[in-house]
């Protein structure tokens, strides 16, 4: 499980775990049952508070993102409730304005960017074009 | 593994009404402080600002003129063996014997603590890198981190108290000091209260923090609740200003010409009703970094010298 985290962003550090860990979820990168590092383990691994750790677990698990086995470890589950709509067009949202922006200050049309975007696709999803 | 919410867990670290001068000036001014057990407590201000002075008063090496400390619930001035015996400290200036070696001075210091925990100490002197039969003269700036490090740590002391642990040094080190906090706090029960004025480091490892200014506390709390009560907004006006706005509810502001950057703390709807009656509109609202709430803080002493 490969998270980074960035102290100086303003997202409190704890939510940065739980939104990369459903983003890993979400995008099948941590399969159903598969198990996710001891608290100790990652605290330690990214340098930080084992408490904000163990904050994001329990709000995942609170989620049904991850179940807790008492003894073994912590696990995703089963069926992990996929993204809400609302959640999927915030992300995507963000992106798509920094995208936009960007274009703008490039003097690239709007009708540009759709172009580009259908041809991106067909050459990530040739089967489907 | 069970880690105690700091909020519920009773106070290690207990500090009311603590004043202190030296001659005139004012180095601590009226300061209340509670560490919970089983924290990361970070302490954080600009130099002078009475960081170690806080420090000495918790290892009973400064006497409370006014106001009250107490550690593990004992005055560490009327009972310094019963407190120290249960502190881990490292200062900043990391002061060890020179003409010692390694392995002698592992053996000295061992002498003074009944907990000490040999085998542990040999352990974190190999992860440190350190070789036993080097005087400490002779060691980096780093080594003797290190290796005062590992003198605060080999007793498993229940507080481990840090003035500035990486000040000076190369970002390797820190790295290891940082990762000796967390595995110490990892353990059940111990408590880590330091200062520093790396606000990255403080915001990745500690739970709760307390600003000092001027000798003053003038945050205290959770970090997660310090940083939501904080909130950074881009404002935009119609006409280019020529001077600076006035935003009551700012504790500082920048930005030249129709865009400037203001961040604020408390009630977001008097934010944005002040932004409003000024004729600008918001652009952006996020959640400022702890290094930017510090400068904004420490920014207020000029706009506002009398408070």
């Amino acid at each position: 499980m490969q998270i980074q985290i960035d102290p100086s962003s303003g997202a409190p550090i704890y939510l940065q775990i739980v939104n990369q860990v459903k983003y890993l979820v979400a995008s099948a990168r941590l399969a159903p049952g598969e198990e996710i590092p001891p608290i100790r383990t990652l605290a330690e691994q990214l340098v930080i508070n084992p408490n904000t750790v163990a904050r994001a677990y329990l709000e995942l698990e609170r989620a049904g993102v991850v179940i807790k086995r008492h003894g073994t470890g912590t696990f995703v589950a089963d069926n992990p409730p996929s993204v809400s709509k609302a959640q999927r067009q915030k992300i995507l949202g963000e992106r798509a304005d920094a995208l936009l922006t960007e274009a703008r200050q490039l003097g690239v049309e709007f009708e540009e960017v759709v172009e580009l975007l259908h041809a991106r696709n067909e050459k990530m999803n040739p089967a489907n074009a | 593994m069970n880690f105690p919410s700091p909020s519920s867990a009773e106070a290690v670290v207990s500090v009311t009404s603590l004043s202190r001068r030296f001659g005139t000036k004012q180095a601590l001014d009226d300061v209340t402080l509670h560490v919970p057990r089983g924290c990361v407590f970070g302490l954080v201000g600009e130099n002078g600002a009475g960081k170690t002075t806080l420090i000495k008063h918790l290892l009973g090496l400064l006497k409370a003129e006014t106001g009250r400390v107490q550690v593990f619930g004992h005055d560490p001035v009327a009972d310094p063996v019963g407190v120290l015996s249960r502190v881990g400290y490292l200062s900043e200036y990391r002061d060890l014997p020179a003409w010692m070696r390694v392995d002698e001075l592992l053996n000295y210091t061992r002498a003074f603590y009944p907990k000490w925990d040999t085998q542990y100490a040999e352990e974190l002197r190999e992860q440190f890198g350190l070789d036993p039969a080097q005087r400490v003269r002779s060691l980096s700036q780093g080594q003797q981190a290190k290796t005062g490090l590992l003198l605060a740590l080999a007793f498993r002391p229940e507080l481990l108290l840090l003035d500035e642990p990486s000040s000076g040094l190369d970002p390797v080190v820190r790295r290891d000091i940082l990762e000796a906090i967390i595995r110490t706090v990892a353990e059940e029960g111990r408590t880590v209260f330091f200062s520093s004025h790396l606000l990255d480091e403080v915001e990745r490892v500690s739970d709760q923090l307390a600003m000092i200014r001027n000798g003053r506390i003038v945050l205290h709390g959770r970090l997660d609740d310090i940083k939501q009560n904080h909130r950074q907004f881009v404002v935009r006006f119609e006409a280019v200003l020529a001077v600076a706005p006035r935003f009551e509810t700012a504790l500082s502001l920048r930005g030249t010409g129709r865009e400037w950057t203001l961040l604020c703390k408390g009630e977001r709807s008097h934010v944005l009703a002040e932004v409003q009656a000024c004729g600008a509109t918001v652009l952006s609202e996020q959640v400022p970094s702890l290094d930017e709430i510090f400068v904004a803080q420490a920014a207020q002493r000029q706009l506002k010298p009398a408070a």
